[in-house]
């Protein structure tokens, strides 16, 4: 049963080797130095598990079910549920394996660039161990779609869809607090505050005071605020009261790394003095408070977040089992 | 272990969706016999098969099988990327009782070439295949569905002799249960019928003691006929 599982993966298998082996000699033949290539190679990581769950997952039992094979498999003596395991462990372990060696090859051919970046977290999906665990769970909800929609490909697309929301979702929303953020406290400095607003009207914010991001090299600062001794946030009004010339002429300062800076105005001198002024009346009763992940969660968090998508693999995976017992 | 019925069904009932494929089925299939299941297409034969291999559950009722099964199923499906010898490899694998010797046996007679995919052979050869990786299992019994279905005649021929021949040398008594709209197909093979319309059960038992129960009959053909006729549509 192990070989006619492999039998069933191999050629994918060696191809999916066959192409992160030239990808690799192209890559290093190119040099080291490519910035574009570089994110080329970010991007193909975080692409490929998607399609493996897509190309490898979703027909693994949809195929059987609308080619007829299945009533061949399924009249042996080995039962569904055992069928389905090996075949779920052969591939996924296949899939997993493939991308856990283009992650380590392109974390590889990246270490110089990411290394002089500073910014280890901005290419957290698409280095080391993470993308073998976002490969096991397309892998397996690309299984569960093939399994629930009995059709190969109404269940790719389901899987491209539920791949991306799933890890977006999962970016924005759990890997800030996958584990407890850290909290600084700083004080507001005047010369190095953004003020303003930006966006375009009339869905343009109202004018916000941005503070510099502090000097975390390599860490991930997941969010800035403003707020006094109580901990109540600035409010809109305060800001107005203390500051009645926001908003007029555009903005100054440094520009915060969240804003996007393409259509920064700078603000004329007169007005760059007076904000200074007035950010630092503000700033006898507020601080600026920043919660990051330092450098040194980086590891801890990559462990996190396999574990969690591993977890969810298994979970898919049992899904399908008790799905496909009750298939007839 | 003799058993005197290899299938029992009782009050057996399938539904897809809203419509009832198979409605209070009531019957025997008796151990050691070449049986044939006659009806006409959507008679609910292959939900009846499928039943019993267990690829369908019931709906109502129970069906229980007695004597482990090799089945056949509708088309002859196989894998078309995996080579003959990697479906003999397969069976191995997927199998408690494999007679590989068997089964590479009959791969020759049937003039298949291990190396050859699945997806290049014809539909004499792919049942052929087929028939290769059920009997190998040496099941107590065998359940082909509508086999011949897609064949030439010359290649229905062959594989309906073939069927008789793995009958004869499985020398076990091998129970034999095998569906067709065709009467012509069961002439030749079966001992005994199961003739199912509509959902139904409409006529069962030995062949010879069925043609000699009626008068009018003059053939297998004229008894089915008959008793179709009375079949409310």
């Amino acid at each position: 049963m192990t070989w006619f599982a492999w039998r069933q993966a191999r050629a994918q298998t060696l191809i999916a080797l066959a192409a992160v082996l030239v990808l690799t000699i192209a890559a290093f033949a190119d040099g080291r130095t490519g910035t574009m290539l570089r994110m080329w190679l970010s991007v193909l990581v975080v692409v490929v598990p998607g399609l493996l769950g897509a190309f490898w997952g979703a027909p693994l039992v949809a195929g059987e079910l609308e080619s007829g094979s299945f009533r061949l498999a399924w009249t042996q003596d080995v039962s569904r549920v055992r069928w389905l395991t090996l075949r779920l462990a052969v591939s996924g372990l296949a899939g997993m394996a493939v991308v856990g060696l283009l992650s380590w090859v392109v974390t590889w051919w990246a270490s110089p660039l990411d290394r002089a970046g500073l910014d280890q977290f901005g290419s957290f999906d698409s280095r080391d161990i993470v993308p073998a665990g976002y490969a096991a769970f397309a892998f397996a909800l690309g299984v569960l779609c093939g399994v629930f929609l009995r059709r190969t490909v109404p269940a790719m697309a389901a899987t491209l869809v539920g791949f991306t929301a799933a890890r977006v979702a999962f970016r924005l929303l759990a890997r800030p607090v996958l584990l407890p953020p850290v909290t600084a406290a700083l004080a507001l400095n005047p010369s190095a505050t953004g003020y303003g607003s930006s966006g375009f009207l009339p869905l343009a914010p109202p004018p916000s005071l941005q503070p510099a991001a502090p000097d975390l090299p390599n860490a991930w600062v997941t969010s800035i605020g403003i707020v006094n001794g109580k901990g109540d946030g600035l409010t809109g009004s305060v800001l107005a009261g203390n500051c009645p010339d926001i908003g007029r002429g555009g903005g100054g300062g440094v520009v915060n790394p969240f804003a996007n800076g393409s259509s920064h105005v700078p603000a004329p001198p007169g007005l760059a003095g007076t904000m200074h002024d007035c950010v630092a009346r503000i700033a006898a009763t507020y601080h600026e408070v920043v919660t990051y992940q330092p450098a040194s969660r980086y590891w801890p968090l990559q462990w996190a977040e396999l574990g969690v998508f591993l977890a969810a693999a298994v979970a898919l995976a049992a899904a399908c089992a008790w799905r496909v017992r009750r298939i007839g | 272990m003799p058993v005197d019925n290899a299938i029992e069904a009782n009050a057996l009932g399938k539904r897809y969706r809203r419509r009832w494929a198979l409605a209070d089925c009531t019957l025997t299939v008796p151990a050691g016999q070449v049986v044939g299941l006659v009806g006409p297409n959507g008679a609910g034969k292959t939900t009846l098969l499928e039943l019993a291999v267990g690829l369908l559950r019931p709906t109502t009722g129970t069906i229980t099988v007695r004597q482990r099964a090799g089945f056949v199923a509708q088309g002859a499906p196989v894998y078309a990327e995996l080579s003959v010898a990697d479906h003999l490899r397969m069976g191995q694998g997927l199998s408690a009782r494999w007679d590989a010797s068997l089964a590479w046996r009959r791969v020759h007679e049937a003039g298949l070439d291990p190396r050859q995919r699945a997806g290049r052979l014809s539909g004499g050869q792919r049942a052929q295949l087929a028939l290769t990786l059920a009997v190998a299992r040496r099941p107590e019994l065998l359940v082909l569905d509508e086999p011949a279905a897609n064949l030439d005649p010359l290649a229905r021929r062959d594989f309906l002799d073939s069927v008789t021949r793995a009958v004869a040398a499985s020398g076990e008594g091998m129970t034999t249960v095998f569906s067709s709209h065709l009467v012509a197909d069961l002439e030749r093979t079966c001992g005994y019928l199961i003739l199912l319309a509509g959902g139904q059960v409409r006529l069962a038992g030995r062949v010879d003691a069925l043609l000699a129960a009626d008068d009018h009959a003059r053939s297998l053909d004229d008894l089915v006929v008959t008793y179709l006729r009375e079949v409310p549509r």
